[in-house]
């Protein structure tokens, strides 16, 4: 970029920032509830001024350039956090595109006379933008790649507890879909239990498990096998009618595996296979 | 894929399995893998060492720590200058066996990591390599 | 050479698996324990693999293989105290030790095999009865 030309833009920053804050705000796409503005006015100088800095060094178009770092780093942190707040891609992108805008009418008044450089100057800004537009993308994709990472994470712990519900019996309500991941973390998190609490019966419910395919059915099968290999027994209950049918439809072979209907049934199963009689006592005793 | 450390081991009786698998162990300690998938790695190693003792008579294993996408990883090298394997595929079947063993030897092992690369000529000698990542499943 | 002790305890006998095995080491103790086996006739084996941390395809046909001896000699065979990271192992390698009785400690593999006992106990003299 021409040397004139940059510290013409560099003399009118104030006003481009104006200009710039202006057509921000007026977007019908501006999510003041998610920042305000003045957070944005601070933002948006921060950068400019970082920008048009750059714009002045001899290698002003390669936006790999040492004068470009600081921008590059304010972009990413921009981007991110954009991505963490839940900005859309739409409205990441739409910061450094007003700004293209209100750059080309600075361009446009400053060499109305000279065509053949204003054609030039714009091209070159353009790519400039672009190619900071891309970084501002990858970063904000990076961001939310790091979100849903963290969230499936979380999720996969959150929701595998196991239950210990009687002394020897264990239960681990599957809830959501089993995926191979999933699996993995779901059978660990059962065989340490038992070998925790030497309970020889654990009851995997899948209730609240949308479908069983093939792929989860043999998720279940290595899941028990594993445990008959440790010691302990398993039954698997919460198995619904259409579970039952895919099952059969599919040709999964079951017939290894205890199976009942409700966790109540499988229960009722724990206590006679450990042996164990629950009874009724008789009415006094109880506080109802 | 980047190479972060890399050494050689070499196998010619059954009680150099221990120490090798012990070695395996330090390194993929080193990667932060789970128990878990160490186990799966170290039980892989076994039945591949196993192999090469019995079927090449010894061979040299090379252990190395790798890194893809930023994600570490242990890759294991079994080479041998025994006989070969003449048909890489059969051997490759779940309880095929030219020993008296269950033939779970290279399709379990397999099974049990991420990556998996044979190479066999008749004559020459087998060469299989491994990888393990540390969150792979 | 390096031998893995077998205890004799009543009618059962004992193996504690302490150090990493290598074939010849497993080989050994698969012999050492069928001759205890017919020498002592015993009727239960209890075999504690709770230190150790590798099961292969060789071991695991060890572990068959003395279940199935054991069982022609009328000894049932208990593997007690297997680590999950093993057992997952295992069932990944497509290995399920079908023929062999597993329980998650000794205490309770003891148990399993007084059961069996009991049963044959119970079993003989119903045949006994059968032939008066």
């Amino acid at each position: 970029m021409n040397k004139d030309t940059a510290a013409y833009l560099k003399g009118k920053k104030k006003q481009i920032l104006e200009t710039w804050m202006h057509n921000q705000v007026q977007d019908a796409a501006l999510r003041d509830d998610l920042m305000s503005v003045a957070e944005l006015q601070q933002q948006s100088e921060e950068f400019l001024s970082a920008l048009l800095n750059a714009f002045g060094t001899p290698e002003a178009e390669d936006t790999q350039s040492a004068g470009y770092e600081p921008i590059n780093d304010i972009l990413s942190e921009i981007a991110i956090s954009r991505a963490r707040q839940g900005f859309s891609p739409r409205e990441t992108n739409t910061y450094i595109l007003s700004l293209k805008q209100v750059l080309s009418q600075q361009l446009e008044e400053f060499l109305s006379d000279n065509t053949a450089l204003l054609y030039r100057e714009i091209l070159s800004m353009n790519s400039i933008m672009d190619s900071l537009a891309v970084i501002a993308m990858e970063t904000y994709i990076k961001g939310r790649e790091e979100v849903i990472l963290r969230q499936t994470n979380e999720m996969s712990e959150i929701s595998t507890p196991v239950i210990r519900v009687w002394e020897g019996i264990l239960a681990l309500p599957i809830i959501g879909t089993l995926d191979s991941a999933r699996t993995q973390v779901v059978m660990e998190a059962l065989l340490e239990e038992i070998v925790a609490t030497g309970s020889r019966i654990a009851i995997l419910d899948i209730s609240g498990v949308p479908t069983v395919d093939s792929l989860v059915a043999q998720h279940l099968i290595k899941t028990v096998s594993a445990a008959r290999l440790m010691g302990a027994e398993c039954v698997i209950s919460g198995i619904r009618a259409e579970i039952a049918q895919t099952i059969v439809h599919l040709g999964i072979d079951l017939t290894n595996i205890y199976t009942k209907a409700s966790l109540a049934s499988a229960l009722k199963m724990a206590f006679s296979m450990l042996n164990i009689q629950v009874t009724r006592g008789s009415k006094q005793n109880t506080g109802f | 894929m980047i190479v972060l450390s890399k050494e050689k081991l070499p196998i010619q009786r059954e009680q150099d399995v221990i120490l090798f698998r012990n070695r395996i162990k330090e390194l993929a300690t080193k990667t932060g893998m789970s128990l878990v998938n160490q186990t799966k790695l170290i039980t892989a190693a076994s039945e591949l060492v196993r192999n090469m003792l019995r079927y090449g008579g010894g061979g040299v294993t090379q252990l190395e720590i790798v890194s893809k996408n930023s994600i570490p990883g242990v890759r294991l090298t079994f080479k041998d200058e025994g006989p070969g394997i003449p048909d890489v595929q059969q051997a490759m079947k779940d309880g095929f066996s030219t020993g008296k063993s269950l033939g779970l030897g290279l399709p379990g092992a397999k099974r049990l990591v991420n990556e998996f690369d044979i190479k066999s000529e008749p004559g020459k000698g087998t060469t299989v390599t491994i990888t393990r990542w540390k969150n792979g499943l | 050479m390096e031998r893995i002790p077998i205890l004799k305890m009543g009618p059962f006998l004992l193996v504690t698996i302490q150090v990493d095995l290598y074939d010849r080491l497993a080989l050994t103790l698969e012999n050492d324990l069928i001759n205890m086996v017919s020498k002592t006739e015993a009727k239960g084996v209890l075999i504690d693999i709770s230190a150790v941390s590798i099961v292969d395809s060789f071991m695991g046909r060890i572990l068959g293989n003395i279940a199935s001896m054991s069982k022609i000699m009328d000894a049932a065979t208990v593997v007690v105290g297997m680590q999950p990271a093993v057992a997952i192992t295992l069932v990944e390698l497509g290995l399920t030790l079908s023929g062999v009785h597993t329980a998650l400690d000794v205490e309770q593999g003891m148990e399993l095999l007084r059961n069996k006992i009991g049963h044959l106990d119970t079993d003989e003299e119903g045949l006994y009865d059968s032939f008066i």
